[in-house]
């Protein structure tokens, strides 16, 4: 495996069911490399989501390896805490936590995990959130903010904690449209600050516009992967032609 | 106004004489010290069990999850299976025999029965908590506990509160049969007062009172503590 391969995965399976029969991913093989953004879209129920949440182990493998920065973070005797504090992650619902302000959402983890002090973790956070043009909101609770602020807030958290790679899960699909631009534009800014990102979304104009890579997934596997000109002006995959017939 | 005077004159014979309103204010403390104490072990017994509970649910469980939520499930099934005074029976004469201070075998019997039940309402507080919320906390590298105790419990807590609040006055008022096992709570100290001086009445009006005005008290304060609670959200 070459330095600059961060993430890794071999024969990635996920098995449903009670005999196994629902194939979520089936034996998936996939590389993601340093500073890289690779966009995953495919129909619902491609397995898409599944593969993003079996990169930090949300979703259990059922077989197969992911590597990590070289570990094989499927490995029992690992401890999956410790890598997942360098992959953030970001979810369609948000899921801050309601009974905690914006400001101790970002610090609760930097403090109990890293070890940072109170002042060190607050001044980082402000930092974040004047990034992102929140930093008037550090007081507020989540229910007080709005769908993309809240997603904003969810981004950043995450940066809280410095870590190699983001994984987006669908960022801006739960939010109104007039604030997914606000979401992508957050996304973008990180993109071009150089950070390795896996995002499954459905916006296929950020895929073109940001991506390194496109990774198309079907019945629980990669069909096709490419530049974005290559999947989205030549596909060569019938199944790829047809998603993107659908959705384009 | 002769019945008025005649009224004060037995409540003078009833309580004040030889001091005996002292028994009914010893039984007052002892009413609440055994609810207070029965509370506190019911709330850790339950926890820990829901927790359990939970755990064994959301996991592939091992031996060793599978034989604890056993135990839980064989707990729950006999405290919630039989009548408390017969607990109590259980605990004075066969388990505590020679025990001095009843009052401590009180509360240790109320607080394992209050625990069943505390228990049940953790879980659904528990499993109220939407998913989302444990893989936002695991997601960041907190282990399973830490997202547990800071993430989960205290948005549980939260919502259970009122249900938490029933189970205390349940509880307070449950204490009263304590009596049947020498243990001299309020209702114990009215009976003894009645016994003593043959009032019918007023001994056992003044313990319905005094019971009422303690769960009044608790509404109240548990009213507080939700707003100010809900308050932090908004």
């Amino acid at each position: 495996m070459s330095d600059n391969v961060i993430i890794k995965t071999e024969g990635l399976c996920r098995y449903y069911g009670e005999q196994n029969e629902i194939k979520a991913l089936d034996h998936v093989n996939a590389e993601i490399a340093k500073g890289e953004v690779v966009v995953i879209i495919g129909p619902s129920g491609s397995g898409k989501s599944t593969f993003l949440r079996s990169l930090n182990l949300l979703e259990p493998a059922s077989g197969g390896k992911v590597f990590f920065e070289g570990t094989d973070i499927t490995d029992p005797k690992v401890n999956i805490n410790e890598h997942r504090q360098k992959m953030g992650m970001v979810f369609q619902q948000f899921n801050l936590f309601p009974h905690m302000t914006v400001l101790r959402n970002m610090t609760l983890a930097p403090m109990k995990l890293l070890k940072m002090s109170k002042e060190d973790a607050e001044k980082k956070a402000m930092e974040l959130l004047e990034r992102v043009g929140l930093a008037d909101r550090s007081g507020a609770y989540p229910s007080q903010l709005s769908g993309g602020q809240k997603q904003r807030v969810a981004i950043v958290r995450a940066l809280c904690m410095n870590p190699d790679v983001m994984l987006f899960d669908e960022p801006t699909s739960a939010l109104d449209p007039e604030m997914v631009g606000e979401v992508l534009a957050v996304m973008k800014q990180l993109a071009q600050e150089g950070m390795t990102m896996v995002v499954v979304t459905h916006e296929m104009g950020f895929a073109r516009e940001v991506a390194n890579r496109v990774l198309f997934m079907c019945d629980g596997n990669i069909v096709e992967e490419g530049t974005p000109e290559e999947i989205f002006e030549h596909p060569q995959d019938s199944r790829t032609q047809q998603f993107l017939n659908s959705v384009l | 106004m002769n019945w008025f005077h005649e009224w004060t004159d037995t409540l003078y014979n009833t309580f004040i004489v030889s001091d005996r309103y002292m028994v009914l204010i010893d039984g007052l403390g002892k009413t609440i010290i055994i609810t207070i104490g029965a509370l506190i072990i019911g709330v850790i017994i339950g926890t820990i069990i829901a927790i359990i509970k939970v755990a064994v649910d959301q996991n592939k469980p091992s031996f060793i999850g599978k034989t604890l939520d056993k135990i839980c499930d064989l707990y729950l099934t006999v405290i919630r299976g039989t009548p408390v005074v017969v607990q109590l029976l259980i605990s004075f004469f066969i388990l505590f025999p020679s025990a001095k201070d009843g009052t401590w075998v009180a509360i240790l019997t109320f607080g394992v029965n209050s625990g069943a039940y505390v228990a049940e309402v953790i879980r659904s507080g528990i499993m109220a908590i939407d998913k989302g919320q444990t893989e936002a906390g695991r997601s960041l590298g907190f282990s399973g506990f830490q997202t547990m105790q800071l993430i989960i419990l205290p948005q549980a807590f939260k919502n259970i509160l009122p249900a938490i609040g029933n189970e205390m006055i349940a509880l307070l008022k449950e204490t009263s049969v304590a009596g049947y096992v020498a243990v001299v709570e309020i209702t114990k100290a009215g009976n003894q007062i009645k016994n003593t001086t043959y009032d019918q009445i007023n001994p056992i009006l003044l313990v319905a009172l005094l019971y009422l005005v303690m769960v009044i008290g608790m509404t109240r304060l548990l009213g507080v503590l939700e707003r100010r609670l809900r308050n932090s959200e908004r």
